[in-house]
Parts: C-alpha cells; sequence; structure tokens
C-alpha cells in the first residue's frame, strides 16, 4: 500500500458573508492535519476566516465531454433573462 | 525560469485532435486537467511545474542557513516568512503537477534519483548577510519577471498557481532591496559587502531565464502551446531593463562594464554570461549541487518514519471509527 499521504481540496471563506471558495489542494494523512496544512499553506496573509477540506478523491465531476449538452441548452433560453422583455419606460422601474 | 532547459517532448496524435487542440490555444482558452491534451503537452508541462517545484523547496536552502544568523530579530521574522512562503509555492506547484497523473512522491523521487533538475541559481553559496539580500532583490526579481509571465500560460492550475506565487513574490523582491538599501547606505565596509554580493550573484541571476532560445525547436513548440510566453532573451532583456536603475539608485558599481544604455535600441546592452559555467553547473559541478542534494535526500529519509507514522496512524483511527459505527 502506498504510503503517500492523500491529497484533499481546500476551500477557504475569505470573509463572513462569503461563500467558501476552491483555492488549491494538499496532502495530509487524514482531516485534521489537511485543516492544519491549509492554514499554513492557504491563510499566510490573512485569507480566511473558516477552512473546509475534502478528500480529492471524493469529488466528482462532471465530463468536459459533457459540456455541449450540459450547458448548451441554457444558451437558447433568453427569455428566461429579464432583458429579454421590453417594458414601456411609463410603467416605471420593474 | 525556475524551470531551464525544459525540453519539450514529442507528440504523435491524431492530426485532428491535435488541431482542435491548438486552435484552443490560439483562442486563448485555458486547458484543464480532464480536457484531452496531447501526451507532448502533459509530458512538458510535468517537467517544466516539476522543476519549477523542486525549485522552490531546494530554494529554501541557501536561505534557511542564514535565519538563525539574521543581524536582528525583525531581519529573521521576515526571513522566516519569506522562506515559509517558498515551502508555499513548491506545494501550489506540485498541487499543479498532479493534475497531470503524477504524484507528488513520485517528483521528489525523481529528483533525488538525479533524473530532474532545480534552477542552477540554487548552487550558488549565501556566503554572507548581503547575500541573502541579493538573492531576495535579484534572484527573486529575476524569477517574478519570468512568473508574472506565466500567469498567462494556457495549463489552467499552473497559470493559477502563478498568480498566488506573484502576489507573495513581490513581497520577497522588496525585502531584499530593502535589506541591500540598508547595506549600500550604510558604512563603507557594508557598501562593500554589498557590491561584493551583486557583483558575484549578477550572472548566476542572468543564467536562471537559460540560454537564448532562437535556435531551440523545443522552445518553438512551448511558445505554439502557450507553456511558455516569452523567449528567454526577452525575459532577460527586461530584467537587466529593471534592474539597472535600482542599482545605480543604490550608488553601487554596475556589476558588468558591458551594460551600457542603447538609444537605438531603447534597452540596456550586456555582457552575457558564461554558459560554459551554466553547463558546467547544470551538470552537477557548481559550488553547492551536491551540498543541496545531500540536503534534500537527507530530509527526505529523515521524514519517512513522520510520514508514514502519520498515516499508520490516520488507517487505525478511521478503522476504529468504521468498527463503532
Amino acid at each position: 500500500m502506498s504510503n503517500e499521504w492523500p491529497l484533499w481540496e481546500v476551500f477557504i471563506r475569505g470573509q463572513h458573508g462569503l461563500n467558501h471558495r476552491h483555492v488549491g489542494s494538499l496532502h495530509a494523512p487524514d482531516a485534521e492535519l489537511a485543516i492544519r496544512h491549509a492554514r499554513d499553506v492557504y491563510t499566510r496573509r490573512n485569507e480566511g476566516v473558516s477552512i473546509w477540506v475534502v478528500p480529492s478523491a471524493q469529488i466528482t465531476a462532471s465530463a468536459p465531454g459533457d459540456k455541449g449538452p450540459l450547458f448548451e441548452p441554457s444558451n437558447a433560453k433568453v427569455y428566461r433573462h429579464p432583458t429579454f422583455y421590453d417594458i414601456p419606460d411609463e410603467v416605471g422601474h420593474m | 525560469m525556475y524551470a531551464q532547459m525544459v525540453k519539450s517532448e514529442a507528440t504523435n496524435e491524431d492530426p485532428a485532435l491535435l488541431a482542435a487542440f491548438q486552435a484552443r490555444i490560439d483562442a486563448g482558452e485555458k486547458i484543464e486537467p480532464k480536457d484531452w491534451m496531447p501526451e507532448g503537452y502533459r509530458q512538458t508541462l510535468i517537467r517544466q511545474i516539476g522543476q519549477h517545484a523542486h525549485s522552490e523547496v531546494v530554494g529554501q536552502l541557501p536561505e534557511g542557513n542564514w535565519i538563525t544568523r539574521a543581524p536582528t530579530l525583525e531581519r529573521k521574522a521576515i526571513l522566516l516568512a519569506k522562506v515559509q512562503d517558498e515551502a508555499g509555492h513548491g506545494l501550489y506547484l506540485y498541487c499543479a503537477a498532479e493534475t497531470l497523473g503524477v504524484s507528488r512522491d513520485d517528483l521528489t523521487e525523481a529528483l533525488l534519483a538525479g533524473k530532474m533538475k532545480y534552477s542552477s541559481i540554487f548552487n550558488y553559496p549565501t556566503l554572507n548577510w548581503a547575500d541573502i539580500g541579493a538573492v531576495g532583490w535579484l534572484v527573486d526579481g529575476a524569477a517574478i519577471v519570468n512568473q508574472v509571465a506565466l500567469q498567462r500560460t494556457s495549463f489552467g492550475p499552473y497559470a493559477r498557481a502563478m498568480v498566488r506565487i506573484c502576489k507573495e513574490e513581490s513581497f520577497h523582491a522588496r525585502q531584499g532591496y530593502h535589506a541591500i538599501m540598508q547595506m549600500a547606505f550604510g558604512t563603507p565596509e557594508q557598501k562593500a559587502m554589498a557590491q561584493d554580493a551583486v557583483n558575484r550573484l549578477w550572472f548566476p541571476a542572468m543564467m536562471m531565464f537559460g540560454p537564448s532560445d532562437k535556435d531551440s525547436v523545443h522552445s518553438a513548440q512551448s511558445m505554439a502551446w502557450k507553456i511558455k510566453i516569452n523567449t528567454n532573451d526577452e525575459l532577460r532583456q527586461k530584467f537587466v531593463d529593471q534592474t539597472v536603475p535600482q542599482i545605480l539608485y543604490l550608488g553601487l558599481d554596475l556589476p558588468d562594464p558591458g551594460l551600457v544604455w542603447n538609444e537605438a535600441r531603447g534597452h540596456y546592452d550586456f555582457t552575457e554570461p558564461d554558459w560554459s559555467e551554466f553547463y558546467d553547473v547544470l551538470k552537477g559541478n557548481g559550488p553547492c549541487n551536491a551540498d543541496r542534494m545531500a540536503a534534500r535526500q537527507k530530509a527526505w529519509d529523515d521524514g519517512a518514519w513522520f510520514r508514514d507514522g502519520l498515516m499508520a496512524h490516520a488507517r487505525k483511527a478511521a478503522a476504529r471509527k468504521m468498527a463503532a459505527e
């Protein structure tokens, strides 16, 4: 069995009120040390107020080849955007 | 830069796929790890990013050497923070390389086996405190010139690592210049030390960009794939032009009599470094090659029980948790 520490993905909340954002990855033997390493590697300059770590092996990603079927249909649905509708100025701000 | 003489790998794949890939690159799209990419692109990047990562880690050695001997507590804290940054930069880069399907341990073992390299610059010694200032200013300054360009490299994880690194690296160059400034404006002895450090480190810093690549086929492929953004010569000239005024401000003599402003070119002329010295250092014959590799090997060997122990503990704890559930 390989003794290389597994890979973790690191998510940092930059400030209260913002989402956690993916910032990178690192190696650690377990979740507790992954948090400590994330603190040293990704928050040396006040970049965060909260850290999430997730084993990289647990991430399921969409396949690059599925980009078309997944995302193209929404391109054709311009009526989902407010700017699709012309509302007369007399109506006022809407 | 921290990646010198990276040979690009030949690629032998379906011309239609290659053309579609090149079209994405030409359109300025970033390539992400799961996208299709030519094997040559993948292998060249592994070699370049790996060499860059090794350089960050080995680069800690000449500076770490002076942490306990920094002249003041403030300088000690600054140097400690800088060396810690270099460790972080190495980690960002190893992670970027790992998205290409190689593991960090594989890369470390390749370095220790002599199959991968790190930048030639770290095979020069830091003899005194002035060298530490000059390394921050000139060596990190040269690295920044290269890394700013690489923020636009075509491989997404590499470009993102460069963005993070550039943000932190500017502190490195400024603290180095600040340290040298204090010496250049200090006693005559201190000024002489600053001059000596600049004289010794100038050409090794110029070599960091690698030899002229105007005739290199490998460079042409890496440029086409936007793994490299500028030629070595362009980057070297940029470094010279930005650094000469900084030397003059210190009241120090220029380290190369060939450094003369060329009005027609709009650039400083300079003397080429001694490339035979460069090749000799790459071959392993620099002043510190053996020491650097011995230090890396020792750290790897001495850390084995610790890495294995923590992994064994994690496995045991996970098994215990599973049994309890």
